[in-house]
C-alpha cells in the first residue's frame, strides 16, 4: 500500500511543477505592457520604466519564475495591484462560491443518476431501459448553456419559481442562497447525470452477470439487498473515479455557468483577472485551480484502495 | 478420475459471430442532418437570403413572415440568413479545430505507443498538464491577449484537443502493436518508420476518424460557448452561441430567438455524436476478434 | 417408495435461444428424489447438469425457457411466484457453487455474508445471527471461527473458502442441498475432506443432496443413486452400486473404462471416448451418443431411445442395446 501511494506521488510532483511553469509564461508571455496597463493614461516612458523596475519586470523570465515560486511555496502567492487583495483573500472570498455550486451539483447528478443506473440495470434491455440510455446520450450533446437557458426560460420566466440571477451568501440567509443555486446547479447536475448513469449502469450489469449474485439470489435475499448491498459497492470503482473526476474540473470550469447566473465565483473571477490584466490574480488562481485538479486526481487513485479491499491488502 | 472435457462449453452457447451493428434509421437521420447543414453552409451564399448582417430597426423582432422566413432578431436581422451563416462559422471552426488537434495529437499518440519508455512518459505527462488546466479559461486568456477572430478561436481550440486525440491514437497503438502483423513486419526488418507508416498508421486513422466526429460536437459547443459569452467569434459575424447569448435578453418576448438556434446547434450535435459513436463502436481495434 | 419423494422432476426441458438457433440444453429429463437420500448426477462438459440444476433453483439465465415441473414438498416451482420462491430459498433448498472464489462477494465480509441469510429467512437479530454464524463456521471445521467473521473472502484458502460457502448453504437448515462441482476448483487433498463434511452434514440434518459432478470417482460410495446425463438426456438412472456393477449404457461403460486403475499394466493406452458430443443446436435424429458408440445399430440413429426401466424399476436406461450382464456377477 505504501508503496503504491509513494509511486503516485513521485509522479504528482512533475506534473505539479510543470503546471506552475505553464501558468507563469501565460501569464508572462502574452502581449501587453503590463506596467502600461497599470497606469493607464497616466503612463510616461519614464514611470513605466520606473514601474516595471518596480515590479521586477525587467529581469530574466527565468529569475521572475524562480522568484514567484519562492513567494508560493512560502505561502505568497500575490497581491492584486487592482484591489490590493492578496490572492489567497480574494480565493478565500469566492471559493465558497464555487464550492457550493459543485457540490450541489454533483450531488443532484448523483441523486438523479444513480437510481436511474440501478434501475436500468436491474431491467436491462428492457423498454424503460433503453429510453433512458437515449436521453443520457441526448442530455450529454446539449451544451450547459442550452440547458441554462431552457431552465431560465422554464423556471425563471414562465413559472417565476426561482430567480435568474443573484446571490446571497448561505451564512447570511440559507433559504435565499439556496433559491439562487437551484437553477445554476440544475444545470449543471443535467450535464453530469448522463455520465454517471452510463458509467454506473455498465459497471453493474457486468456485476449481476457475475457468481457471487446468482449465490445471493440462490440465498433468497430481496432484490433490494441484492442490488444496493451486493451489486453496487463492486460497481461503484468507475464512478468514484469519474464523480472525482468531475468534482476536480468543476471548481474553475463552471465559468459558463457562473456568468449567466451571475455568480461571484472562481470562474468569473479569472475571467474578470484576464480582462483587467489582474496577471497577480490570475496566475495564482490558476495556479490553484489546476494544482486542485491534479491532487484530485491523486486522491482518487487512493481511494479505490478503499473502495476494493483486495488493493488495500495487496492483491487485485 | 474419468475427466472427460470434451465438449462445449455448460449450457450458453459461445459468443456469436461480431454481429454487424444496425445502421438503423436513427443514425441515417443524424447523417441525413449533417449532411443538411454541410450543404448549407456551403452554398449559403448561392441561396436567395438577404444578408445576414443588414440590420433594420423597424423590424426588429419581428415574427415569421414571407420577407422574413423566421423573423428578424433584436437588431432587425434576418434569423433564417443568420442561422445559415451560423452554421458556416460552427462548421468551420468544428471542423478545422478537431483536425490540428487530430495530426499533432494523433501523431503524438502514434509515436509514444510505438516507442515507450521515457518518451512516452514526457508526452503522458505534459497532456496530464495541459488538461489540468480547465479548457475555457486557457482558450479565454490566450484569446483576450490575441484578439478574437475566427482563425485565433481555431487555433487555440485545436491546441486544446490534442490531448484527447493523443489519449486515443496512444490506447489503438498500444492494442496494435503487439499484434502479429506487426512483429512479421519487425522480423523482416522493416524501419521504424515503415512499421508505423505502413502497418500502424492504417489501422490508428479508423478509430481516430470515428473519434474526430465526437470531437467536432464538442468544439461546436465550445465555440458556441464562447461566442455565447461574446468572448469567440466577433460581431457582427453571426454564430449560433452568439445568437443565443443575444437571444437571451428577448426570452421574456421573443423566445425564439434563443431557442431557434439552441435548437440547431443541440440537432447538429447529437447528429455528430450519433454518428461518431456508431462509427467508434465499429471501428474500435479493442472489439476486433483477430 | 412408500411416501412421495421430497423432489420430483417431470418432463423438464430448458430452451436457450442462440444466435445459432435453438440450443436444448435440457431434454426431458424426469428425476425425482426422497428426503434424506443423496443423488450424484454425472456428465462431461456441456452435457446439461449444470443446466438442470439451475432448472430446479429457479435460476435461469433470462432467455431460457422452461417447460414440464419442478415439484417439491408438493409445489411445483415453475408457478410459483417470485416472492414465494424467494422465500423458499435457504430455508428449503440452498446450493453451493463450483468455484467459492467467484460465488463469494469479494467486497463483503464473511459475517455479512453468512449472517445475511440468517437474518432475511430465520429473523434472528444481530447478535444471534453472530453467535449462529460462529457455531456454524466452527461446525464446518474452519478454525478461529470469530475472527474469520470480518475477513474477506480473498484473505482465506481456496478450501476454507468452500467451507464458508457450505456454511452459507447449510445455515437454514435446508431439506435439499445441491452441490455443483463442490470440489473441481480445489486442490486434490482437499477434495476428500469437502466430501466427507458433506458427507456429514447431510447425515445429520438429514438432508436430501444432490451432487453434480463430471468425476466418478466422486460419487462412487458417496451417493445413493447415480444419473448420468448425456447431450441434455438422461441416459441411466441407478442405485449407485448397481450402476458401478451392472451398468446399462455404453456411454456408461465407456466412462467406468476410461478411469485409469492402479492395477492396470504400466504404459497401457487409456481407452478414452473418441469423437466429441453433438452440436447441442443442431440435435440428432436418433441417439445422440451413436455417432461414438461401440455398439451402435442403424436402429440407433434414426429412432432416439427412451428412458426405461430394466429388470430392476430402480434402474432406468436409455438404449436399444444395453449391455447384458451374467447373473452370477454380483449383484
Amino acid at each position: 500500500m505504501l508503496r503504491f501511494v509513494g509511486r503516485k506521488l513521485l509522479y504528482l510532483v512533475p506534473v505539479l511543477l510543470a503546471v506552475s511553469v505553464l501558468t507563469f509564461l501565460i501569464a508572462s508571455l502574452l502581449p501587453g505592457d503590463l506596467a502600461y496597463v497599470i497606469l493607464g493614461d497616466q503612463a510616461t516612458p519614464e514611470k513605466v520604466e520606473a514601474l516595471r523596475h518596480d515590479m521586477g519586470l525587467d529581469q530574466p523570465l527565468l529569475i521572475r519564475y524562480f522568484h514567484w515560486l519562492g513567494h508560493i511555496l512560502q505561502g505568497d502567492f500575490g497581491r492584486s495591484f487592482r484591489t490590493g487583495q492578496t490572492v489567497l483573500q480574494v480565493v478565500a472570498e469566492r471559493l465558497p462560491v464555487s464550492f457550493e455550486l459543485m457540490i450541489l451539483a454533483e450531488l443532484i447528478g448523483l441523486v438523479i443518476g444513480v437510481p436511474l443506473a440501478i434501475l436500468c440495470a436491474a431491467r436491462s434491455g428492457s423498454a424503460f431501459d433503453r429510453f433512458m440510455t437515449s436521453t443520457a446520450f441526448a442530455m450529454l450533446s446539449m451544451p450547459t448553456f442550452l440547458s441554462a437557458i431552457l431552465l431560465i426560460y422554464l423556471f425563471a420566466v414562465s413559472l417565476r419559481w426561482f430567480p435568474a440571477t443573484g446571490y446571497v451568501p448561505f451564512s447570511e440567509d440559507p433559504l435565499a442562497n439556496l433559491r439562487f443555486m437551484v437553477l445554476p446547479a440544475l444545470t449543471l447536475a443535467l450535464a453530469e447525470w448522463p455520465g454517471i448513469m452510463r458509467v454506473l449502469r455498465s459497471d453493474m450489469i457486468a456485476t449481476l452477470q457475475e457468481d457471487y449474485i446468482a449465490l445471493a439470489r440462490a440465498k433468497g435475499l430481496t432484490a433490494r439487498r441484492i442490488l444496493f448491498v451486493h451489486a453496487l459497492k463492486p460497481s461503484s470503482l468507475t464512478l468514484v473515479t469519474i464523480t472525482g473526476i468531475n468534482i476536480g474540473r468543476l471548481i474553475g470550469g463552471a465559468l459558463i455557468v457562473e456568468s449567466i447566473f451571475a455568480l461571484p465565483g472562481i470562474g468569473r473571477l479569472i475571467v474578470g483577472a484576464i480582462y483587467t490584466r489582474d496577471l497577480v490574480i490570475m496566475q495564482g488562481v490558476v495556479l490553484l485551480v489546476a494544482s486542485g485538479f491534479v491532487i484530485m486526481n491523486f486522491v482518487v487513485d487512493m481511494l479505490y484502495a478503499v473502495l476494493d479491499p483486495r488493493i488495500r491488502h495487496g492483491h487485485a | 478420475m474419468a475427466t472427460l472435457e470434451l465438449g462445449l462449453d455448460e449450457g450458453v452457447a459461445a459468443a456469436p459471430a461480431r454481429r454487424r451493428r444496425r445502421l438503423g434509421p436513427v443514425f441515417w437521420a443524424a447523417a441525413g442532418w449533417m449532411l443538411l447543414v454541410f450543404a448549407v453552409s456551403l452554398f449559403a451564399d448561392l441561396l436567395p437570403l438577404p444578408s445576414p448582417t443588414d440590420m433594420d430597426m423597424l423590424e426588429r423582432r419581428a415574427s415569421f413572415s414571407a420577407a422574413h422566413w423566421l423573423g428578424t432578431d433584436g437588431f432587425g436581422r434576418d434569423e433564417l440568413a443568420r442561422l445559415i451563416h451560423g452554421a458556416r462559422v460552427s462548421l468551420f471552426v468544428g471542423l478545422c479545430a478537431p483536425v490540428i488537434s487530430l495530426t499533432i495529437g494523433g501523431a503524438l499518440g502514434l509515436l509514444a505507443g510505438y516507442f515507450r519508455g521515457r518518451f512516452e512518459t514526457l508526452v503522458v505527462g505534459s497532456m496530464d498538464v495541459l488538461l489540468a488546466f480547465p479548457p475555457l479559461i486557457l482558450a479565454l486568456a490566450i484569446t483576450a491577449y490575441l484578439g478574437q477572430s475566427i482563425p485565433n478561436l481555431t487555433i487555440i481550440l485545436g491546441v486544446l484537443g490534442i490531448p484527447a486525440f493523443m489519449r486515443v491514437a496512444r490506447a489503438a497503438t498500444l492494442t496494435l502493436a503487439r499484434r502479429e502483423f506487426v512483429i512479421a513486419a519487425e522480423a523482416l526488418g522493416a524501419s521504424h518508420a515503415r512499421i508505423l507508416l505502413r502497418e500502424l498508421l492504417p489501422n490508428v486513422v479508423l478509430p481516430l476518424l470515428a473519434f474526430f466526429l465526437l470531437g467536432v460536437a464538442v468544439i461546436i459547443v465550445a465555440e458556441g460557448a464562447l461566442s455565447f459569452l461574446g468572448l469567440g467569434v466577433p460581431p457582427p459575424t453571426a454564430s449560433w452561441g452568439s445568437m443565443i447569448g443575444e437571444g437571451r435578453e428577448s426570452l421574456e418576448v421573443a423566445p425564439q430567438l434563443a431557442f431557434l438556434p439552441a435548437i440547431a446547434m443541440f440537432l447538429t450535435v447529437l447528429s455528430f455524436n450519433l454518428v461518431g459513436d456508431t462509427l467508434r463502436a465499429l471501428t474500435d481495434p479493442r472489439q476486433a476478434s483477430l | 417408495m412408500t411416501e412421495a419423494p421430497l423432489l420430483s422432476v417431470e418432463g423438464v426441458a430448458v430452451d436457450l435461444p442462440t444466435a445459432r438457433g435453438n440450443l436444448r440444453a435440457v431434454d426431458s429429463v424426469d428425476l425425482s428424489l426422497g428426503a434424506g437420500r443423496t443423488l450424484g448426477i454425472v456428465g462431461e462438459s456441456g452435457c446439461g447438469k449444470t443446466m438442470l440444476s439451475r432448472a430446479i433453483l429457479q435460476l435461469l439465465p433470462k432467455k431460457a425457457k422452461l417447460s414440464g415441473r419442478v415439484m417439491f414438498d408438493g409445489q411445483d416451482l415453475a408457478r410459483c411466484s417470485r416472492e414465494t420462491l424467494r422465500k423458499l430459498r435457504a430455508r428449503s433448498i440452498a446450493v453451493v457453487f463450483q468455484d467459492p472464489m467467484t460465488s463469494l462477494n469479494p467486497v463483503l465480509t464473511i459475517g455479512t455474508q453468512l449472517m445475511e441469510t440468517l437474518q432475511e429467512h430465520l429473523e434472528l437479530d444481530a447478535s444471534e445471527a453472530r453467535k449462529r454464524s460462529v457455531e456454524l463456521l466452527a461446525a464446518v471445521g474452519i478454525p478461529a471461527p470469530e475472527q474469520r467473521l470480518a475477513q474477506y473472502p480473498h484473505q482465506l484458502s481456496g478450501g476454507m473458502r468452500q467451507r464458508v460457502a457450505i456454511a452459507i448453504a447449510l445455515s437454514c437448515e435446508p431439506k435439499l442441498l445441491i452441490a455443483d462441482e463442490p470440489t473441481t476448483a480445489l486442490d486434490v487433498t482437499i477434495q476428500a475432506q469437502i466430501l466427507d463434511l458433506l458427507a456429514r452434514e447431510q447425515k445429520r440434518r438429514h438432508m436430501a443432496m444432490i451432487i453434480i459432478t463430471h468425476d466418478l470417482g466422486v460419487v462412487a460410495g458417496r451417493t445413493d443413486e447415480v444419473a448420468v446425463m448425456y447431450a441434455g438426456r438422461l441416459v441411466e438412472h441407478a442405485p449407485t452400486q448397481a450402476l458401478f456393477k451392472q451398468m446399462r449404457m455404453p456411454y456408461t461403460e465407456a466412462l467406468l473404462a476410461a478411469i485409469p486403475k492402479l492395477e492396470t499394466a504400466p504404459h497401457t493406452p487409456l481407452p478414452a471416448i473418441s469423437g466429441r458430443p453433438p452440436d447441442p443446436t443442431r440435435p440428432l435424429k436418433g441417439c445422440s451418443f451413436s455417432p461414438r458408440c461401440r455398439y451402435a445399430t442403424s436402429r440407433c440413429e434414426s429412432e432416439k431411445p427412451q428412458l426405461v426401466a430394466s429388470s430392476s424399476p430402480d434402474h432406468r436406461y436409455a438404449c436399444f442395446h444395453p449391455i447384458k450382464h451374467d447373473a452370477s456377477v454380483g449383484a
